[in-house]
């Protein structure tokens, strides 16, 4: 296995499908070797983006570099990229040997590899995926995660210059996933090829990758590690997108942040005034001490988690509810009125949706 | 592979592996129509050619001019299947994975052939390719005669076999991915080996399906050929037409033999093709 990854610089891509907007002036670099996630609701154009790092989509504008060397034109044939697609398109009338080896067997005679070696290539990346004395079985007869693991084969079969992944775990049952998620680490470890993978899931997105690019609607709302996506989200729509985040309607006003008549003692980083969303993550919210809460809400649920307890608490007076994590020592009645304090809260303009307004609108 | 095994076993066993009720009464169906419709009317042809004795059908099978009637039929039918093989899965193919305006119209223009009466389809081909319709005049400049030719039997057999592929090939076509064609791009494959590797193979049993039923469908064919045929003994004159012939002369013996002859030919025919299909289900058929 080689051990060298492309860099992928991705400049000011854009494109149409008709009237809708895939994808909006998007630019993007990625280092040689790296493990990126884009991430982002469904018509987030982040599959769109992975085509067109493909080859199987022509962006309508904008430039794709592989190591400073341009290929947006450059056909799907030629560019050399390993793709594994989300219901990996496996060719059902081959084995599994023959799905592997078909991408040298089409090569032009001149660049060919021999049958012997061809049959030791095959050989060698059957034990790579750990699908060693199934070559002779069709995809068919294997299931989800071996199909998926051949499909991976294939793709790694014609020595890559990047790895691309649609949806990679999309159609596999929880447990299967995990395994895979941690092998992929491995592959991507061992093979040090620079990898893009497009996904839905946060989870998966913030375990696997080096660097998550969220999408929204065409355009990039961030990137970054997920520790910076954690805990310095960019956008609204970062916020409540990655991660698990309640949202109660503010105002700003001369930096100070107000709801139901009560000062918030949030930094608000310079945030013009007006109308404004503040968010909370369930676990910057603990229970005050009587007469020291900021907001007040009455428990509606509570909920046993592995860790402590989950409660639903309706804040008074509004249609809101919030959740809270908090230890099981500290656990307050059902119906109980108590005081709620936060260790952490970010504030963002309310004119720019966030993730829930969006999946309300689906 | 399993499944086979224990296929095997039950083999002579019946089965009824349904929760809904009623197989005693839908097989009993099946027999009894099989029996009515199909096995009675072709016993009772083995019974009125057998008056002949194989002496009797050899003699009848050797005469010059059935001879060269059932070599019309059989070797026209299997040039027209073979057309229609490939000319239906192009339109298969178009119909399926392509949006076009008039698709839907398209698409049930391919069934006209099936609904036509086919003698109506066989006065239009004849007038189309008469050396003075629209098609036969200009064919006729350049020197091509169509009908009442075999190269006109020819033509009508096309005509009405061509349904037959596209119908069978279509529901394969439509489980095709698109992605497998992209797959096999990135691992930089060009488009006629992803057609040859990648596209083909699995639609060659649903081809071999459609070419064994627009054959069988041609060798039958009357109505729509004997109009444009000519029917010119020993030239342009197909099996079934000499049946006909041989009827209003009231020569019995020898209308059936010739139909038994066409019976005994199409059955080895459609075997051959049943084995490779079999063949070629357990090749490529691991959709």
């Amino acid at each position: 296995m080689q051990k060298h990854g492309f860099s992928i610089k991705i400049e000011g891509v854009a494109q149409d499908f008709g009237a809708f907007a895939a994808l909006r002036n998007v630019s993007l670099e990625i280092k040689p070797g790296e493990l990126v996630a884009l991430l982002g609701p469904s018509g987030s154009g982040k599959t769109t983006l992975l085509r067109v790092i493909a080859g199987l989509n022509a962006p309508d504008r904008g430039r794709v570099l592989f190591d400073q060397e341009d290929a947006t034109y450059l056909p799907v044939q030629d560019r050399k990229v390993g793709m594994v697609f989300q219901n990996y398109a496996l060719f059902k009338h081959m084995t599994v040997a023959d799905n592997i080896a078909y991408g040298l067997k089409v090569r032009p005679r001149r660049y060919r590899p021999s049958k012997t070696e061809i049959t030791r290539r095959v050989e060698e990346l059957l034990r790579f995926v750990q699908l060693e004395g199934l070559g002779s079985r069709f995809p068919g007869q294997l299931s989800g995660g071996q199909r998926q693991r051949v499909a991976l084969a294939r793709a790694l079969a014609i020595e890559p210059r990047v790895l691309l992944l649609d949806e990679p775990f999309g159609a596999l049952d929880a447990r299967v996933r995990k395994d895979l998620r941690r092998w992929l680490r491995e592959v991507h470890q061992k093979t040090g090829l620079t990898t893009i993978f497009v996904t839905h899931d946060q989870d998966e997105a913030m375990e696997l990758a080096d660097r998550v690019v969220v999408l929204n609607e065409g355009r990039i709302e961030q990137i970054g590690t997920p520790e910076e996506l954690y805990d310095r989200p960019a956008s609204s729509f970062v916020i409540s997108f990655v991660g698990e985040a309640v949202a109660l309607p503010v105002t700003v006003a001369d930096g100070h942040v107000n709801f139901a008549g009560r000062e918030l003692h949030i930094d608000t980083h310079g945030l013009p005034s007006g109308a404004a969303k503040v968010f909370f993550r369930p676990a910057d919210i603990t229970v005050a001490s009587k007469g020291n809460g900021e907001i007040e809400g009455r428990v509606e649920s509570i909920r046993r988690t592995p860790a402590g307890v989950r409660a639903t608490i309706a804040i008074e007076g509004y249609d809101q509810t919030l959740e809270i994590d908090s230890p099981i020592d500290q656990a307050a009645s059902l119906g109980e009125k108590i005081p709620l304090s936060f260790t952490k809260a970010r504030v963002f303009p309310a004119d720019v949706p966030d993730f829930d307004d969006i999946a309300d609108g689906i | 592979m399993i499944n086979l095994s224990v296929d095997r076993q039950n083999a002579w066993r019946f089965r009824a592996p349904s929760v809904i009720p009623g197989f005693g009464i839908t097989f009993g169906y099946t027999l009894l129509y099989l029996s009515l419709i199909v096995l009675f009317p072709l016993a009772t042809l083995l019974w009125r050619s057998s008056e002949l004795g194989f002496g009797g059908l050899y003699a009848v099978a050797s005469e010059p001019r059935v001879a060269a009637a059932l070599r019309t039929t059989f070797s026209l039918s299997f040039a027209a299947a073979f057309i229609d093989l490939i000319f239906g899965l192009i339109v298969a193919w178009v119909l399926t994975r392509y949006e076009f305006p008039g698709r839907r119209l398209f698409d049930a223009f391919v069934d006209l052939p099936f609904a036509l009466p086919t003698a109506v389809a066989g006065i239009s081909l004849a007038a189309l390719y008469a050396p003075n319709g629209w098609f036969g005049a200009y064919l006729a400049e350049i020197g091509v005669k169509v009908a009442f030719t075999r190269l006109g039997i020819l033509v009508a057999l096309i005509f009405i076999g061509l349904p037959f592929v596209v119908r069978t090939v279509q529901p394969i076509i439509a489980e095709l991915e698109i992605e497998l064609e992209e797959a096999s791009a990135t691992l930089g494959a060009w488009r006629l080996q992803t057609i040859l590797f990648v596209l083909l193979p699995p639609l060659v049993p649903a081809l071999l399906t459609g070419f064994a039923l627009a054959f069988a469908r041609a060798i039958g064919e009357y109505g729509s050929v004997i109009f444009i045929a000519g029917n010119i003994a020993y030239i342009s004159e197909i099996a079934p037409l000499l049946i006909v012939v041989k009827l209003e002369q009231y020569d019995f013996a020898g209308a059936t033999a010739i139909a038994s002859i066409m019976l005994a030919i199409s059955f080895i025919a459609l075997l051959v093709i049943n084995l490779i299909q079999a063949w070629s289900r357990k090749r490529f058929g691991h959709v």
